[in-house]
């Protein structure tokens, strides 16, 4: 018994030893203590199943930063970036979220990518007080956590309808198959706004196929889909898996459209996919070839630093950190309160991926735009856009506010978040 | 005299974790507190130990193989989850004349019993056909069952699916910390009686502790069932504590933590498991504090090659210390050598 | 019939690179009985290499069957050369351990060579150049086939006969058979044990190497994580085919590729979904090792207790 005794009191001195190592670790190695300058946490995943989409991420807040720091900060104080790694599992998002802000005393929070880490670190943002803009998570609950958690991209229910706008207005679509990413809640996501708007539309849905994150082979799911002959093969995932699915759908001798969403956009899918790629649209925020010179001038200047075409994660990763510079210049300072109120009433902010209004549910209320592939030459062809209900085209009318836009609190008053067309292309 | 040090030992332990407890509050222990972060690692600690020292009971005593642990933890977790998500709001105002802080411990407990007998059901799944299966083909359908497990949950969408899950946080660290003793107390307890010299037996030599009467077929399946049970409550309380669910969180590389723990901490030793479970959990945090350093041009981000070191430092220390850091000791055995002399 | 037809071809591509690893796999386990968890990231470093090498030498830019025979064994050399450090440097030294030292020193080194690639490549997916031009042939109504899968069947055919021919007709093969059978008896009659495992190891790994040149060609794709699912699989197939055992290990790949397929064809028509597939090479491993732990074609031998 005298082990027992021992064992525990050994076991708790060691606990207490660590609390008091943790404790007195403070001071963060990873970032260079400059003085006052404004701490901005980031967190995502640069290690595990999903790194590409932390890295990218990671790449545009970095690029955004430097540029704000080289026109002389945000009221005169330089943004850092405090970044940790995540591994892309919900349990250390939330770990590291709480490390950010309790140890770092970070102002704000961007990230994460994956709708399940946001979820899992946006409580520990609100309870802390500490405003969390996510710049990909599309799960509209995410922003449902708290008034101190909102977003810069659009969310499931409208994208999702987009796209069965497009391929049942524009492409004439009758029937479709959707094939999506099981482990991944955007896919999810999409997967469910596409069939509904679809149906409400008067198509039909007749196979729905799944299949994982990092599967190699999806001929098995393809070959399933060919006998069914649908019009439309709908693929709302990544671009790693969509250039393969392409591919070996294309090697099947399966010719019909096949459409995405914002997931799709990565130089990589080019080299993945190649010629596999004719006859196919996605939905985006922006397209990289809109000549606008914010766009432009993000694309150069991304492909100088890291080398790389940006891909849609890194262009929101870079307008979250721009949106949170506004807001801070905005609230004169980081008080959270203040920094919060100014990033939910971010109205009109000139982005990279559109002109970024947040709504009453601090969604980001924009435009999407349907760009057709265009794989001889390697890039996104515009081809419509499409609003948002309730949010005027500028053709007719400078695109203010919407307040008529219903907040999208819940996923039930979120799908009625469809869209309108307006193929007048005002790009 | 044995029953006053127990009580002392778990007075002492209660008093301990109390302690932690005030300290991880807004208020702090008289102006002592750690922060979130810190309190977060505490948690997951006693997590781990809850996971090391039952999985150690398993594989360290009874020399079963089984590399799935965290699909047990998964079972605990959802069934728990699930329980606390549809009916805890009721039952919290069922048991409210109680007091809040009370109705609360009542719904935890119940949920503890709900995941420790679901895990000790999927223990019994796997411990039953185990009984057939030795060594590695034992460890891979340990490990096969445990991706099941995770890919069933996956497809469930009444526990969130991909989404998640999102969990009332009924667990706070005095709960966690009060487990974490129970489940210390108990195996060891399991191990110092009848039972564990029968489990040791059967690691020791199957054939010759069957030849002497021991029932192994039966002790086998009990491990599996006890190992599996306390890795459910180490889910319970995880789900109860993070209040968030997700299978990545489930993957067959946390099961690899927890052999990790044991194995560094020395198998089959209580306080090997434990000290393992420290280390696991603390050395990939703490290496996120490494300095960047520049070599000319170029700067080496060695926070980000944390997990490259975690591997290597794993590497060599089964090729420096194979037993692992006590080998089948314990910590005291150190001290009492050393008393032993001078006496 | 011809979606059926379609479903096997799929399937049995798959299950050609199952195999492959599997071989790997099972070599090691029947010499050592060690669970190499590393062997799913030596396809990974093939896959890697050949990536590296097909860029660097410039055959990326035009397709040839000659850019294509000196990636492929290039990439082979390579992951061979890596397997020998391996096991040389991280095995060698737990050889005489308890398995559950070996086997967490394996675990450790597939996580050492996962997080290496990942900080040297990032984790973001490259896409493998195309060395061969892929065409498609059709074999009957709807029922296609690829050149990429033609070049899978073709080669995993002949690096199997190579194998065999190895184990069985060469002096080093006769010394492999006897290291597996008995490793202390082989020591005492004079075999150089340590080479014998040294070239083991090396065999596995260009032979998984092999597997992740192909499926790269097949499948464009790779990353740093590619190894894990594929190499679990494999192994599981090295188990189902009866481990220890060269053609069980073919057959098992084929087997599991092939239930693979068809679950995620014909599942969604009884209830499962196309997601379960993960789960049906671990069902499958399940049943057999209830039914029959030694595996399909697995002498019967009683595991020492």
């Amino acid at each position: 018994m005298k082990r027992t005794v021992l064992s525990i009191a050994i076991a708790i001195s060691m606990i207490l030893s660590v609390a008091c190592v943790q404790k007195g670790g403070n001071t963060n190695g990873t970032t260079a203590p400059t003085g006052d300058g404004i701490k901005v946490g980031v967190y995502g995943d640069t290690s595990g199943a999903t790194s590409s989409f932390g890295q990218s991420t990671k790449n545009g807040i970095q690029l955004a930063f430097e540029e704000i720091n080289a026109a002389g900060g945000v009221n005169g104080k330089k943004l850092e970036m405090v970044f940790e790694d995540d591994q892309g599992t919900p349990e250390k998002a939330k770990t590291v979220i709480s490390k950010l802000i309790s140890q770092d005393k970070v102002a704000a929070v961007l990230g994460e990518v994956a709708s399940s880490n946001s979820l899992a670190a946006a409580p520990v943002a609100q309870e802390a007080k500490i405003p969390m803009i996510t710049p990909s998570s599309t799960n509209p609950k995410v922003t449902e956590v708290g008034d101190y958690i909102s977003r810069v991209c659009f969310i499931d229910p409208f994208q999702g309808s987009v796209m069965a706008k497009f391929a049942a207005n524009t492409l004439k679509a009758k029937t479709a198959a959707i094939l999506g990413d099981n482990s991944s809640d955007y896919s999810k996501g999409l997967t469910k706004f596409f069939e509904e708007e679809f149906t409400k539309l008067g198509g039909k849905v007749i196979t729905k196929q799944t299949y994982a994150q990092k599967d190699q082979d999806f001929k098995g799911q393809l070959t399933q889909m060919r006998d069914q002959k649908p019009d439309v093969i709908y693929i709302p995932g990544y671009y790693g898996e969509v250039g393969i699915i392409a591919r070996q759908a294309r090697e099947l001798g399966m010719t019909m459209p096949l459409l995405g969403g914002d997931g799709w956009d990565s130089p990589e899918l080019w080299k993945l996919g190649g010629v596999s790629l004719k006859n196919a649209y996605i939905s985006n925020h922006y397209s990289a070839d809109n000549p606008a010179p914010e766009i432009q001038n993000f694309v150069k200047s991304y492909k100088a630093k890291f080398g790389v075409d940006p891909d849609s994660l890194a262009a929101l990763a870079y307008d979250s950190a721009k949106v949170l510079a506004n807001a801070i210049k905005v609230a004169g300072g980081t008080d959270s309160a203040k920094l919060k109120d100014a990033i939910n009433t971010t109205k009109e902010f000139p982005g990279v991926t559109g002109k970024i209004t947040l709504d009453g549910s601090r969604n980001a209320v924009k435009p999407a735009v349907v760009l057709e592939l265009d794989a001889a030459a390697g890039k996104f062809n515009f081809k419509e856009t499409i609003y948002p209900e309730g949010m005027t085209p500028p053709a007719t009318t400078a695109a203010t506010a919407n307040s008529n836009v219903k907040p999208a609190s819940n996923t039930n008053t979120a799908t009625k978040n469809t869209a309108t067309t307006n193929t007048a292309a005002t790009n | 005299m044995n029953w006053l040090k127990t009580i002392i030992g778990v007075v002492v332990a209660l008093a301990v974790i109390y302690v932690l407890n005030e300290m991880l509050s807004k208020t702090g222990f008289f102006g002592f507190g750690v922060d979130d972060y810190t309190g977060r690692i505490l948690v997951f600690i006693a997590i781990s130990m809850i996971m090391a020292t039952s999985l150690n009971l398993i594989n360290g005593f009874t020399g079963q193989f089984s590399i799935g642990h965290a699909g047990f933890m998964a079972v605990g977790a959802y069934s728990s989850a699930y329980f606390t998500v549809n009916y805890g709001k009721f039952l919290e105002g069922t048991f409210s004349f109680f007091g809040e802080n009370v109705a609360i411990g009542i719904v935890l407990l119940i949920a503890i019993a709900i995941g420790a007998i679901s895990a000790g059901i999927a223990g019994s799944i796997v411990g039953i056909p185990s009984l057939r299966l030795k060594g590695d083909y034992l460890a891979i359908v340990t490990l096969g069952f445990a991706e099941i497990i995770r890919i069933v949950i996956l497809n469930i969408d009444a526990v969130g699916g991909a989404t998640g899950y999102a969990v009332p946080g009924y667990a706070s660290f005095l709960w966690i910390g009060v487990f974490t003793v129970i489940t210390v107390v108990v195996v060891h307890n399991i191990v110092k009686s009848d039972t564990g010299r029968a489990l040791i037996s059967i690691r020791e030599d199957e054939l010759a502790a069957e030849a002497m009467g021991v029932n192994t077929t039966r002790y086998k399946v009990t491990s599996f069932i006890i190992g599996s049970s306390f890795a459910g409550i180490a889910g319970v309380l995880f789900a109860h504590y993070n209040k968030f669910l997700h299978t990545n969180d489930f993957q067959f590389i946390k099961s690899f933590e927890i052999i990790i723990m044991i194995v560094i901490g020395g198998m089959g030793s209580m306080t090997g498991a434990i000290l393992g479970a420290i280390i696991v959990t603390l050395l990939p945090e703490l290496l996120r504090q490494l300095p960047d350093i520049q070599i000319g041009a170029t700067v080496i981000k060695f926070a980000d090659l944390r997990l490259v070191i975690f591997a290597l430092i794993l590497i060599l220390t089964m090729i420096l210390r194979p037993q692992g850091i006590l080998g089948t000791k314990e910590i005291m055995d150190f001290f009492k050598r050393k008393g032993a002399v001078t006496k | 019939m011809d979606t059926f037809v379609q479903q096997l071809i799929n399937g049995l591509t798959i299950g050609s690179i199952y195999a492959l690893i599997a071989l790997g796999y099972t070599m090691v386990y029947g010499t050592l009985r060690l669970i190499n968890f590393a062997h799913g990231d030596i396809y990974m470093v093939g896959a890697y290499t050949g990536f590296i090498l097909a860029t660097a030498l410039g055959f990326a830019a035009s397709p040839s069957a000659l850019g294509f025979a000196v990636t492929l064994l290039g990439s082979m050399l390579v992951a061979a050369i890596v397997g020998m450090i391996i096991e040389r440097f991280a095995y060698r030294p737990v050889r005489k351990f308890s398995k559950m030292t070996t086997l967490i020193t394996a675990i450790g080194v597939s996580l050492l060579i996962e997080y290496l690639f990942v900080f040297i490549f990032s984790g973001t997916p490259k896409a493998f150049p195309q060395l061969i031009t892929n065409n498609t042939y059709t074999l009957f109504g709807n029922a296609q086939i690829s050149t990429s899968q033609i070049v899978i069947f073709l080669v995993s055919i002949a690096l199997m006969i190579a194998l065999q021919y190895i184990i069985f007709y060469t002096k080093i093969g006769k010394a492999m058979r006897a290291v597996s059978f008995n490793l202390a008896s082989a020591k005492l009659m004079g075999i150089n044990t340590d080479f014998v495992i040294s070239f083991t190891f090396a065999l596995g790994s260009a032979l998984a190497a092999a597997g992740g040149v192909l499926t790269a060609q097949y499948n464009p794709k790779i990353d740093p994580l590619m190894g894990i699912m594929y190499g679990l699989k494999a192994f599981v197939a090295a188990v189902l085919g009866g481990i220890g055992n060269i053609p069980g290990a073919v057959l098992g790949g084929l087997l599991i590729g092939a239930a693979e397929t068809l679950v995620v064809g014909y599942g969604s028509y009884i209830g499962i979904p196309s997601t379960y597939r993960d789960a049906v090479a671990f069902a499958i491993l399940i049943l057999v090792l209830l039914i029959r732990p030694a595996g399909l074609l697995g002498s019967n031998v009683q595991e020492k207790v």
